[in-house]
């Protein structure tokens, strides 16, 4: 199986450890995997925000980058449910549908085709919170939704809980959207900001030291309202406990 | 007149700096969503409920010319006079002949988010026509002159302290009186004369019975009770939507709407009107008011099957910071956000992106309406239909543009000077400057992935 990474451009251009991670990780799980040089964006920023004739080239440019592989990985649940559900802005095509089946978010990747069952490289001796984004946990359902009263599951916290010495800490409303939301975190940035700080907050008094998440841009956002509220906390993809990062 | 788009992140940000109405606001309403969840696991078939509910209130709409005659004509047959309103003013005009002909003065009415929409005290007032709120919280919005800024609980976003000052105003209390039980009391000796002596009763309603000709209100106050039997004239004003076909369909929507609503398993009444009380008359007018035009929209028409829970209120995230009445609308938060564009694309287009699109909303909805899908496509309508800020717009033309070239974007990246000067700066500033306001941004690094991978992979490659 031959893999196409891809990287989105706030984690390439603010990240970068967290693809680093997701690279060396599935290289570590013997995966045959390829960073394409020429990609930008899926197109999500602006399809969501209406804007779906302005995504058709950012659309077009990650077919013609990602079609040759037989998986195309990425370390972003927002980003694969653009691509996966939303990525219309361009005709159907046989290369367009292919793309669109075989994308797929890291952890879904770990559980669901590799079924990885070890990662003996890993320790992370501390306690963290699990932020699971709505674009994982509602369009792709990596997790069991509270709102449906479903019995219990969680992908990320099945691969984490693989991970020598790690603790979990139980925020009280573990579900709530954090605020991010792309272009919401700026049109709304009053309540983005106030959300994110709330959901910081539940994790830090909750007692996680880390969050922890398989979205980056979750994260981005939960940090910056962190660190302007003075919130111990610290972030970390999921890629990078799942790869043998010890803090 | 042009008429300007609602600002709902303005309005937020005023509702989130007083902190003791923001955290009320925001832990009550969670309460009533953790309350619906705790009743959701009572019931082992809940989900199979919502898709009941959701097949029945469908195939309703889908055939709602048929049943809306079903029921009128089954309506007629029990006594009660039929009305049909195309719109607002038709729904008011029709109400005030009705009243006028009784030489009607003083009307009680129970909550209505219909008469909300028509604004039907604004018409009648003028008239001589006094209305009277008899719904607890519905009444204190009247007195302080505001919309319901939630569909169950329309005073929610007020603290005791307010109540009392409002009471204090217009019932001469005491306004430093901040017991809940004294200033209910104040209401009820209010509301008791003015209901014993009213010339007319009006109540919205839940449901409509289409092959009983009979319609349901459900309230939990009993003020509905009151306004529609004490008066001899009963005038119901629901909406078209609220059809069922059958008297046994109505036990799905039961057993479902107070559970997503408030956490309880039913409201405290659930009364069937069957027609006029003894030398009474009863009128029911059904209004349209858009209902219809919705109906013919493909992506949007589902939203009628809408209940009026409240249930994607309680669970908003953004809604729970923010409160109703930042919607500048009739219908406020996510069920809001995809109706109120059907009845003013621009005045509401803001609505729609007053949203993280976090999908919760969807899965507490007990008819299963995809509302954060039908937010998702409403962006896309008004965009199309040149409803977004030109700022906006720019920035997603621009911004989708360099996305498809990756050498302009690679170069973009790579130097913040450059990316700088591909974007003409005011867009820039003016549009990401926010960000900072209440949050850091994320700290520089040394290096992008993309060269990362150039320096440890395809030059290692080579050198292999």
């Amino acid at each position: 199986m031959k893999i196409g990474l891809f990287i989105p451009c706030y984690i390439d251009a603010f990240y970068p450890n967290a693809g680093i991670a997701t690279l060396e990780l599935l290289e570590k799980l013997g995966q045959d995997v390829e960073y394409p040089m020429d990609q930008t964006c899926c197109g999500q920023p602006m399809a969501n925000s209406g804007c779906n004739s302005d995504a058709a080239a950012a659309e077009a440019l990650f077919v013609r980058n990602f079609a040759k592989y037989d998986a195309i990985v990425m370390p972003s649940g927002s980003c694969t449910h653009h691509v996966r559900d939303n990525f219309d802005a361009i005709p159907q095509t046989e290369d367009v549908k292919h793309v669109r089946k075989n994308t797929y978010e890291l952890v879904e990747f770990l559980h669901d085709i590799l079924k990885v069952d070890a990662f003996p490289w890993a320790e992370f001796p501390h306690k963290v919170g699990l932020h699971n984004s709505c674009g994982t946990l509602r369009a792709l359902r990596t997790a069991s939704m509270s709102e449906l009263g479903e019995p219990f599951f969680s992908k990320p916290m099945d691969l984490l809980s693989k991970v020598k010495g790690i603790t979990f800490a139980t925020p009280k409303r573990p579900d709530e959207c954090c605020g991010f939301g792309g272009t919401f975190s700026v049109t709304e940035e009053a309540i983005s900001a106030r959300m994110g700080l709330d959901k910081v907050r539940d994790h830090h008094n909750a007692g996680a030291e880390y969050i922890v998440s398989a979205d980056t841009s979750c994260m981005m956002h939960q940090q910056g309202c962190a660190e302007r509220n003075g919130v111990p906390i610290r972030f970390i993809h999921i890629a990078e406990i799942l790869n043998g990062a010890r803090a | 007149m042009k008429v300007k788009p609602v600002n709902h992140a303005k309005a937020a940000e005023e509702f989130l700096e007083d902190a003791p109405h923001l955290t009320f606001h925001d832990e009550r309403l969670w309460d009533m969503r953790q309350k619906r969840d705790q009743q959701m696991h009572l019931l082992p078939e809940w989900q199979d409920l919502r898709t009941r509910a959701s097949e029945i209130k469908e195939h309703t709409l889908a055939n709602l010319p048929e049943y809306l005659e079903q029921f009128e004509a089954n309506a007629k047959k029990n006594g009660i006079h039929v009305h049909w309103a195309a719109d607002g003013a038709e729904h008011n005009r029709i109400v005030g002949e009705i009243l006028e002909k009784h030489g009607a003065k003083s009307l009680i009415k129970s909550k209505s988010m219909v008469t909300e929409e028509c604004d039907m005290r604004a018409y009648l007032e003028p008239r001589g026509v006094t209305v009277t709120e008899t719904d607890l919280g519905e009444r204190i919005q009247q007195l302080d002159d505001q919309l319901p800024s939630h569909i169950v609980v329309p005073a929610v976003h007020k603290l005791v302290p307010d109540v009392a000052k409002i009471f204090a105003k217009n019932y001469h209390t005491d306004p430093n009186d901040n017991d809940p039980q004294s200033l209910a009391e104040a209401q009820r000796m209010a509301a008791r004369p003015v209901i014993l002596t009213a010339d007319a009763g009006m109540t919205g309603g839940n449901f409509l019975v289409a092959e009983t000709g009979t319609f349901v209100v459900c309230t939990n106050e009993g003020n509905a009770d009151l306004s529609s039997t004490v008066p001899n004239l009963h005038i119901a004003t629901l909406g078209i939507e609220r059809l069922v076909p059958r008297m046994a369909d109505l036990g799905v929507f039961v057993r479902l709407l107070s559970r997503s609503a408030l956490g309880s398993p039913i409201t405290q009444y659930t009364t069937h009107f069957r027609g006029p009380q003894k030398g009474g008359e009863m009128h029911i007018v059904l209004v349209d008011n858009g209902r219809s035009t919705r109906l013919g929209m493909e992506e949007f028409w589902t939203s009628l099957k809408c209940i009026r829970c409240g249930a994607c209120m309680n669970t908003c995230p953004v809604y729970r910071r923010s409160g109703g009445l930042s919607y500048g609308a009739v219908y406020s938060g996510p069920i809001g956000a995809i109706i109120d564009p059907t009845f003013n694309e621009r005045k509401y287009s803001t609505l729609p992106f007053a949203s993280t699109m976090n999908g919760s909303c969807t899965n507490v909805c007990p008819v299963k309406i995809n509302i954060h899908e039908q937010l998702y496509k409403w962006r896309r309508v008004l965009a199309e239909h040149h409803e977004l800020p030109f700022v906006k717009r720019e920035i997603m033309h621009m911004a989708g543009k360099l996305m498809g070239q990756p050498k302009l974007y690679r170069t973009a990246i790579n130097g913040t000077e450059v990316a700088l000067s591909t974007m003409p700066r005011f867009v820039l500033y003016n549009w990401l400057n926010p960000w900072g306001k209440h949050r850091e941004l994320p700290h520089p690094v040394k290096q992008t992935f993309h060269s990362w991978y150039k320096q440890n992979r395809l030059k290692k490659d080579k050198a292999q």
